[in-house]
């Protein structure tokens, strides 16, 4: 009993391993930017179902790292407009504005509406530092949500979970989730059985990439303990203006560029302050990234693109 | 060694109007993601004044004493009054790695 138990173990995870050594992962270079494909995600592409992610607008920014944010947003918008298939909406991870002005929302509201596309936000810390800590964004953004934000919905098969970790941070710390949060997701994926494919979006990562600037997210292990039963779980921030991505398990984690200005890698800087680029240079460093969702266990495909590419 | 003692000396009585027991005003800078000087004393009721001088918004959190300032923009300033003796540890709440703390003598 025990044997056939292990075997049909084994033959599980095999087939698994199969999945991922059947199609690979394709790393590509566009404009000198590797980004990442499945084989035979083409296939997927006629019949499948994609979203789009873009990050950190900081509309409102207006130093020499980039001038003119507004104007690269437009041009990530208009990528958006220009891709092969029409994604089914668009997921903003936070740090919409510099400022949480009213005015930088307007702007911003105004600029991704070009897209046409539905618009799932979740907070960064920019967006929740007005006078009344965050009433400007939850009014506007915040209607459907629970809490301070955070709401989940079902599309294309897949169950999408947005969550906020800008809220009660400490000195010396990283993201917070906060165990209102987490009972909340707790109950909120107990329906869920472990075949659905799970995309979690938040603004900090929440896998830890420099503690020592805080990106990470100090809680989150025991969000991904509560993700962990999860055949398929896509985890997409923002934050900190570069691609990082990890794969662990099940697990795919990924941070994609800011429309607005790059930031240096960690180790790279003595702070994480907004990098000077050469203005021919800058667009190959702000980009979108543009997600495709296969029907079945095929993991998710991550493609990221520059404004220059 | 003499001239060591000498020069210690000389830099505490230089410094010591502008950093420690300081009545009245007292600037902390925030350059590079800094506040500067990270640790001040200030005689209860000195006013301190935080500016911000770096390319990108900070702001000035201590949640013992429930301050939690505006953001502050490049060029903007912020000023509270600690009029209570003890010591007021203070972050920005944007960037949790930049710590500062206060002592507030009687």
């Amino acid at each position: 009993m025990k044997h056939d138990d292990d075997t049909s173990l084994n033959r599980r995870q095999a087939l698994k391993c199969a999945a991922w050594a059947g199609s690979g992962l394709v790393w590509t270079l566009n404009g000198g930017v590797p980004g990442s494909s499945l084989v035979g995600s083409a296939e997927a592409a006629a019949t499948g179902f994609s979203f789009v992610q873009i990050s950190d607008s900081h509309i409102g920014f207006n130093k020499p790292a980039n001038p003119n944010p507004n104007a690269t947003l437009t041009e990530a918008i208009g990528k958006i407009g220009g891709l092969p298939m029409k994604p089914a909406f668009m997921i903003h991870t936070g740090d919409i504005t510099h400022l949480s002005r009213p005015n930088e929302f307007d702007d911003a509201d105004q600029l991704i509406g070009a897209a046409k596309l539905d618009v799932h936000y979740v907070p960064g810390e920019h967006d929740v530092i007005d006078e009344n800590n965050g009433a400007a964004y939850l009014s506007r953004y915040g209607k459907l949500s629970q809490g301070k934000g955070w709401y989940s919905f079902d599309r294309g098969g897949a169950h999408f979970v947005g969550l906020v970790n800008v809220y009660d941070l400490k000195a010396g710390g990283m993201g917070n989730l906060g165990a209102e949060q987490l009972a909340w997701l707790g109950g909120d994926l107990k329906s869920k059985s472990a075949s659905t494919p799970i995309v979690v979006f938040a603004h900090i990562p929440l896998w830890t990439v420099a503690p020592e600037w805080g990106w990470g997210t100090q809680d989150s292990a025991e969000a991904l303990k509560l993700l962990a039963r999860f055949g398929s779980v896509t985890v997409l921030n923002g934050h900190i203006h570069q691609i990082a991505q990890k794969v662990e398990g099940n697990m795919t984690f990924h941070t994609a560029r800011s429309t607005a200005f790059p930031q240096p890698a960690p180790g790279s800087a003595p702070a994480p302050g907004p990098q000077l680029a050469p203005a021919d240079q800058l667009r190959s460093l702000l980009g979108l990234s543009s997600v495709r969702l296969a029907h079945g266990k095929q993991p998710l495909a991550i493609v990221d693109s520059t404004l220059a590419g | 060694m003499k001239k060591i003692a000498l020069f210690a000396a000389a830099c505490a009585f230089a410094l010591a109007p502008r950093l420690s027991l300081a009545a009245g005003e007292v600037t902390v800078g925030i350059d590079n993601f800094a506040f500067t000087p990270a640790e001040i004393t200030v005689k209860a009721g000195a006013k301190v004044v935080f500016v911000n001088h770096d390319d990108i918004p900070h702001n000035v959190v201590a949640q013992e004493i429930k301050l939690h300032s505006k953001a502050l923009d490049t060029g903007d300033s912020f000023s509270f009054i600690f009029d209570k003796p003890g010591e007021v540890v203070y972050f920005c709440g944007l960037h949790l790695m930049m710590k500062g703390k206060i002592t507030v003598t009687p």
